[in-house]
């Protein structure tokens, strides 16, 4: 149960202080270390990241969702094509998903240049990989969760009874 | 005749929050725990379907109690969630506000010189109520001592056996206290007891953080002497939309719907379509801005006792109701820390004699916010304490 409640705490904001996270639930901040340590150990926790808006950034940074279409033999599986894109520091994320392709799968570059060559020699080539269909990012409204937009301002009386 | 006001309005003094109001909306670098609304934006599937009304060009008045569709959709809910079973038809009137539903209450049952014994601290707008009303509000203290619930020697003590009628508000604002069924028996025996009509101001009822929530009107006898208010302000974030709703038997909702047919007509139409998707499809959210609410309050809690101001355990609403140290005054105090280190507070004597030595508390901010206007406040004891 503790660590359901640390798992919702960590996802809304993974730079909560052990400290803070204990005194949000009834956990003594040694447990929520513990329990901290022991969802790590057991692969529950697999990183923290920031969630950056890069329009909010001069620096440009692409990023494209392509779909990939695949043929199976008897040889190799769905597990074994994912472990060979999945190696490519470019992929940062792929998933086997359900409807008309097999894989979805997130790749991004310092330049369009940089990602579509990547997509034409390193994903297309591969003999398993029947179509690749590739969609460039223009602008990102929410990522993780977080809507990027200008938010809501707090303009609640500053007192109120 | 000239514009004099009427004794009394003139009886009724100005809100003491506005000072505090004042001087906050002077300084850009202030972090208010002064608010007494949530947060939080109106749940967005409730605010699409009140847009969508407005495209479908829904602006017309409704029936005066309200949309039959939504009546039926609170009786629903009531019954659902606190076991309060109203006859949509009959004995359900919606709103603007449950604070509208309270002064139609007041102007429907109170009578020039009835008494109204109010449990404070609370609301702020029940005395005046009470008075424009023409009654004459009867003050009935709650003490930290008892967890700021009411009791029956807090009611015999002010005496209020004598009174006309009761005005109860948990969740309570400003302290944060919940009166549990066990607590709530012996209040609803004393009002059968003295004949006393019962207001209950449950607008605070979904934020009970342990336990259930209980209405005074499911304890036996108590329905046909009891006018609940709720409304969706609290809960569901809605409170510039102004949509509440009063539940009492049939006779009790005509006499209210008689003062709001000729003083409101009726609640707000795009609210009342925001309101029937709220209750439609919002309880995800409701239930999200609760967890929410509840980490906050254990983080204050948990602060508030690190840093060594006392602080009993509030399970209900958004606020806590720490005491001021010795040899302050709760307005002092609140005026100090405001002008030294930019954290808004409201002085619990506000709310009514009871909350002297008090600070109404309120986390219905974020929690980076809560962090930074505790570590001010902490900082502040340090160097003035």
């Amino acid at each position: 149960m503790s660590e359901r409640e640390v798992l919702e705490l960590l996802r809304e904001n993974a730079r909560y202080s052990t400290a803070d996270i204990a005194r949000m639930t009834d956990l003594e901040e040694s447990e929520v270390e513990a329990t901290i340590e022991e969802l790590e150990a057991a692969g529950v926790l697999r990183g923290y990241q920031a969630v950056v808006d890069w329009d909010a950034l001069e620096d440009e940074r692409v990023r494209a969702e392509v779909e990939l279409n695949v043929t199976l033999d008897r040889e190799t599986s769905y597990g074994d094509i994912a472990e060979r894109l999945a190696r490519f520091p470019q992929v940062t994320s792929l998933r086997l998903v359900s409807g008309d392709y097999d894989f979805d799968m997130e790749v991004e570059g310092d330049s369009i240049r940089e990602v579509s060559q990547f997509i034409s020699e390193k994903v297309a080539p591969v003999p398993e990989i029947t179509q690749t269909v590739t969609h460039y990012v223009m602008t990102s409204y929410k990522e993780n969760g977080i809507e990027l937009g200008d938010g809501d301002d707090d303009d609640r009386l500053s007192v109120s009874p | 005749m000239t514009l004099e006001p009427a004794q009394r309005v003139q009886a009724v003094p100005p809100s003491g929050i506005r000072r505090f109001f004042e001087i906050a909306e002077e300084r850009d670098d202030v972090i208010s725990l002064g608010v007494g609304e949530p947060d939080f934006s109106t749940p967005w599937a409730a605010r699409d379907a009140a847009i969508h009304s407005l495209e479908q060009g829904r602006t017309s008045y409704t029936a005066n109690r309200g949309m039959r569709e939504l009546r039926e959709a609170i009786a629903g809910y009531v019954v659902d969630r606190f076991d309060l079973a109203y006859d949509p038809d009959e004995e359900i009137i919606v709103t603007a506000g449950a604070s509208e539903a309270v002064d139609l209450a007041f102007r429907a049952f109170v009578d020039p010189g009835d008494t109204v014994a109010i449990a404070q601290p609370s609301y702020i707008s029940y005395e005046p109520g009470v008075i424009f009303a023409g009654g004459e509000p009867l003050p009935v203290p709650t003490r930290e001592a008892d967890d700021f619930r009411l009791t029956v020697g807090a009611l015999e003590r002010a005496g209020a056996a004598d009174a006309d009628a009761l005005v109860l508000c948990y969740p309570n604002n400003p302290t944060g206290a919940v009166m549990p069924a066990a607590d709530l028996a012996p209040i609803a025996d004393f009002a059968r007891e003295h004949d006393l009509t019962v207001f209950s101001d449950e607008i605070y009822a979904e934020l009970t953080y342990e336990g259930e929530h209980t209405s005074i009107a499911t304890f036996e006898g108590m329905r046909e002497r009891t006018v609940v208010f709720n409304g969706f302000s609290k809960a569901y974030a809605m409170t510039g939309l102004r949509l509440g709703y009063a539940l009492a038997p049939a006779d009790a909702i005509t006499a209210m719907n008689r003062v709001h047919q000729y003083g409101m007509l009726s609640a707000p139409t795009t609210a009342q379509y925001a309101a029937l998707e709220a209750l439609d499809s919002c309880d995800d959210d409701v239930e999200e801005m609760v967890g929410q609410y509840d980490r906050r309050r254990q983080f204050v809690l948990s602060r508030f006792e690190e840093i060594g101001m006392p602080c009993f355990e509030a399970k209900g609403a958004f606020y806590v109701f720490p005491e001021v140290p010795a040899g302050w005054t709760a307005e002092e105090f609140a005026e100090e820390l405001l002008y030294d280190q930019g954290v808004a507070v409201v002085p619990g004597d506000v709310f009514g004699e009871s909350g002297t030595g008090h600070l109404r508390v309120s986390y219905a901010t974020g929690l980076g916010d809560l962090r930074e206007a505790l570590s001010r406040i902490e900082a502040f004891l340090e160097d003035r304490v």
